[in-house]
C-alpha cells in the first residue's frame, strides 16, 4: 500500500514538472534556477533516495504533494511552498493557526503523541477533529512517507460560537 | 523560532508540484508579498484599491496582508492613534507569552512592502475628520478595536483600590493612557479578580508571579518595581458561574497550575457534572485539569482561586476610612442547568462576604465609535459594542459611500466601508480569531471589488491615500504630527537597546513624548 502510494505521488511530481516546463517554454521565459534553491533555512532539500512524501489538501479541495525531508515540520514546509497556512506564533505551539486535519486514522496513530500543550491549543482551533494536530508540531520521519493532511476551512461556517469568549 | 519566510523567491523546484496550473506570475523568480498565494484562483489584472486601514492591531495587519495577497498592488494606508504599532499584541499579550508575539513578524512582513504606509500618533476624529479620508481611498476598514471596558456597576467602583483590567494589563505592558496608574498592591494580601475570562488570569498569573521571572520579560520596569513590592498572597477569581461556563481557556489554568510556590485552592468536586467523559473534548479536558488541580505545595508562599457562581452586590468600605476596601459583598448564584454552557443564571437570596483590598475588573472590553463615523456611512451598535454590519464586515460596499435619502448620489465618492476584529464581532477570542475574521472582512473587500472592477479594461485613476490627506490636511492647517514606520523602527531600536541593559528583551516607552523622541533621534 506504502509503496503504492510512493508511487502514486511520484507520478504526479513527475506530471507537475513536465507541465511546468512546458509553462515555461511556452513563456519564453526560463526558471531562475532549476535546483533547490537554499532560501528556505526552515526546510532541508531532501538527500536523493531519502525523499519522502507529504500530501496537503488546501481548502479548495486541491492536493499538493511534495518530497521533503526527514525532520522538516508540516508547518515549514506549508510555508516553504506557499501554501495557505499562517502559523501567526512562528511555530512555536502558541496558536491555533497550522492546524491540520490527518486523513488516514492509521497515519495519525504512527504520529508521535501530542503533548498537553499542543492539545490546549487544538481545543480553540476551529473545526477540530479526532485526527486534529498542530502543523509546527508534526515532523516528517520515514514512517510518515505518504502522510496526506487537510487545511481546515477557516473562514467558511464562521459561527460566533466557534469563538472562545474572553470577557 | 524566527520563521524566515520565503517572500520574495518562488518556491523550490524540488518540492513543489502544484496540481492546479500555477498563474504565469508563480513562475517569476522575484514575487512580490501580494504573489504569495496567487495560484489560488484566477489571475486578476484589473485595478487595484487604494485603502484606508483604521488600527494597527492583529485585525488591522491581518486584512492589510489578506488585501495585499489578494489584489497584487493594493495600496495599504494604516492610521494609528499612538506613534507605534501592533495594538493589543503589543499593550495586551501578558508578557510572558512573548510567543503570541510572534505574529508581529508578519505583520513586519507586511509593513516592510512598498505598498504599505504606517501613519501612526494620528488620532481620527480628533486630529483628523474621518469624511476627509473618503475621497482620497477606496475603501474605509474599521479595525480599531475595543478601546474601553464594562463596568461592574457598582456603587463606589471608581474609588481607589478598584482597577479595571484593561488599565492594570495596559499599565504593565507600557500603555500611555495608563502610565500613572500607579496601582496600589500593599494595602493588604488578598485581591479579588471579578470575571473568569484569559484576561482575569492574566491578572492573577501577573499578581502571583515570581518578579525575577517577571523581570525577564518585556513588562515594564515601572510596573516590575510596583510588583516588587506587593504584599497580595491570595487571589480569588470570580465568576458569576461554573465552571462548565467559564471563559478562560485551558493554557491559561495550566499556566497558573504550574507556577512555582502557588497553591490552587481545590474547586468543590459538586460543582463539575458527574460524568465528565461525556463531554466534547475541550470542555473535557479542561474540567479534568480543573479538577486535578495543582500538586500540594509545601513551600507555597502565595495561592489562588477560582470561586463560582457569585455575583457582585456591593462594596464594602471601612467605616474608619471611606476610600479603604475592606471586601466585596457577593450575592450566590444558581444554574438552571450547571452542565449546559450556556446556561442561564439566576440570584438567590444567599449573599457572601469576601475579604479584600484590591479589587480588579475584568468583565470585558468594550469598543466606542469614533467621531464623525456615520458620516461616512458607518453606524455604531452602542449596545452591543459594534459597528453595524452585513455579517462579513461590509458596512457600506463599494459604490454605495455616503448615499442617503437626501443625497442619494452619494457625497462621499463612492468611498467602500468595512469593519474588521473586535469593532466587527465584539471583544472576545484569541488572536487567531482575529486573523479568522480579519480575512473575512478582507475577502468581502476583494469579492466586492472585483465585481466592480473585473478587467483591466474597466481601467480606473488610482486614489491618491495618505499623499492627498496629508495635503488637504495641511490646507486647513490640522497640526499633523506623523510617525511613519521607518520612525518606529528606530523607537523600536532604543526600546531594544533599553532593554538588552536590563536583560529583557525591549524597554517599552510609557509615555507619547518618550516615544516622538526616539523617533526623532
Amino acid at each position: 500500500m506504502t509503496l503504492y502510494r510512493r508511487h502514486q505521488a511520484e507520478v504526479e511530481i513527475k506530471k507537475d514538472q513536465i507541465r511546468q516546463q512546458i509553462r515555461v517554454l511556452e513563456h519564453g521565459r526560463r526558471r531562475f534556477s532549476t535546483t533547490p534553491t537554499q532560501r528556505h533555512g526552515h526546510v532541508t532539500p531532501p538527500k536523493p533516495g531519502e525523499e519522502l512524501h507529504v500530501t496537503f489538501i488546501d481548502k479548495d479541495g486541491d492536493r499538493h504533494t511534495f518530497e521533503v525531508s526527514k525532520g522538516d515540520n508540516l508547518l515549514d514546509i506549508a510555508q516553504a511552498n506557499d501554501l495557505e497556512m499562517e502559523g501567526a506564533c512562528g511555530g512555536s505551539c502558541a496558536c491555533s493557526t497550522c492546524h491540520v486535519i490527518v486523513e488516514d486514522e492509521e497515519m495519525y496513530d504512527k504520529i508521535p503523541e501530542a503533548s498537553d500543550d499542543e492539545n490546549d491549543m487544538l481545543d480553540l482551533a476551529f473545526g477540530l477533529t479526532e485526527t486534529s494536530r498542530l502543523g509546527c508540531q508534526v515532523e516528517m520521519t520515514p514512517d510518515l512517507d505518504g502522510l496526506v493532511v487537510k487545511l481546515p476551512q477557516m473562514t467558511r461556517n464562521l459561527q460566533a460560537s466557534d469563538f472562545e469568549k474572553r470577557s | 523560532m524566527l520563521i524566515n519566510r520565503c517572500v520574495r523567491f518562488s518556491p523550490c523546484a524540488r518540492t513543489t508540484a502544484i496540481k492546479s496550473f500555477p498563474t504565469y506570475d508563480t513562475f517569476l523568480p522575484f514575487r512580490p508579498l501580494a504573489a504569495r498565494y496567487s495560484h489560488h484562483g484566477p489571475q486578476y489584472n484589473g485595478p487595484a484599491p487604494t485603502v484606508a486601514v483604521i488600527g494597527s492591531g492583529p485585525a488591522g495587519f491581518y486584512t492589510a496582508q489578506k488585501l495585499m495577497r489578494e489584489i497584487h498592488g493594493t495600496k495599504v494606508d494604516m492610521y494609528e492613534q499612538l506613534p507605534v504599532p501592533f495594538g493589543l499584541v503589543r499593550f495586551g499579550v501578558a508578557p510572558d507569552h512573548p510567543e503570541v508575539k510572534n505574529c508581529q513578524d508578519t505583520f513586519q512582513e507586511v509593513a516592510a512592502s512598498p505598498d504599505y504606509t504606517f501613519i501612526g500618533n494620528v488620532n481620527l476624529g480628533h486630529d483628523l475628520p474621518l469624511p476627509l479620508l473618503a475621497k482620497h481611498y477606496d475603501a474605509i476598514v474599521f479595525a480599531y478595536g475595543a478601546s474601553k471596558d464594562r463596568q461592574l456597576g457598582l456603587k463606589g467602583e471608581e474609588k481607589p483600590h478598584i482597577y479595571s483590567a484593561r488599565a492594570f494589563v495596559g499599565w504593565y505592558n507600557g500603555l500611555p493612557e495608563y502610565r500613572d496608574l500607579n496601582p496600589d498592591l500593599t494595602a493588604g494580601e488578598t485581591a479579588i479578580v471579578v470575571g473568569q475570562g484569559n484576561v482575569a488570569l492574566d491578572v492573577a498569573r501577573t499578581l502571583l508571579s515570581k518578579v525575577d521571572v517577571l523581570s525577564k520579560t518585556d513588562i515594564t520596569d515601572y510596573a516590575l518595581q510596583t510588583l516588587s513590592s506587593s504584599k497580595i498572597k491570595h487571589v480569588h477569581v470570580v465568576g458569576r458561574r461554573g465552571p462548565m461556563q467559564a471563559a478562560f481557556t485551558i493554557k491559561e489554568i495550566r499556566e497558573l497550575l504550574h507556577l512555582e510556590d502557588v497553591q490552587f485552592t481545590p474547586i468543590p468536586e459538586e460543582l463539575f457534572p458527574p460524568d465528565l467523559k461525556q463531554l466534547p473534548r475541550p470542555r473535557r479536558r479542561l474540567m479534568e485539569l480543573l479538577k486535578k488541580g495543582s500538586p500540594v505545595r509545601d513551600q507555597a508562599t502565595k495561592s489562588w482561586s477560582l470561586d463560582f457562581l457569585l455575583a457582585p452586590k456591593f462594596l464594602n468600605w471601612s467605616a474608619s476610612d471611606p476610600n479603604c476596601l475592606e471586601g466585596v459583598t457577593f450575592i450566590k448564584t444558581k444554574l438552571e442547568d450547571p452542565t449546559s454552557p450556556d446556561s442561564k443564571v439566576t440570584n438567590t437570596d444567599e449573599t457572601q462576604l469576601i475579604p479584600t483590598s484590591t479589587l480588579f475588573r475584568s468583565i470585558g472590553y468594550k469598543a466606542e465609535a469614533i467621531p464623525g463615523m456615520n458620516e461616512v456611512g458607518a453606524e455604531f451598535d452602542e449596545r452591543r459594542g459594534t459597528i453595524r454590519h452585513d455579517g462579513s464586515g461590509r458596512v457600506v460596499p463599494f459604490g454605495e459611500g455616503g448615499k442617503t435619502e437626501t443625497n442619494p448620489t452619494g457625497s462621499l465618492n463612492g468611498v467602500g466601508v468595512y469593519c474588521s476584529g473586535w469593532v466587527k464581532r465584539g471583544p472576545t477570542g484569541v488572536i487567531a480569531s482575529t486573523m479568522t475574521d480579519a480575512f473575512q472582512t478582507a475577502e468581502a473587500i476583494v469579492q466586492d471589488w472585483k465585481t466592480m472592477y473585473s478587467s483591466a479594461s474597466q481601467a480606473k485613476e488610482p486614489r491618491d491615500g495618505w499623499k492627498g490627506v496629508q495635503a488637504e490636511a495641511q490646507a486647513l492647517y490640522l497640526p499633523l504630527r506623523p510617525i511613519h514606520w521607518d520612525q518606529w523602527q528606530k523607537i523600536d531600536k532604543v526600546e531594544k537597546a533599553e532593554g538588552a541593559k536590563r536583560g529583557k528583551p525591549r524597554e517599552k516607552f510609557g509615555r507619547v513624548t518618550e516615544m516622538l523622541a526616539a523617533a526623532k533621534s
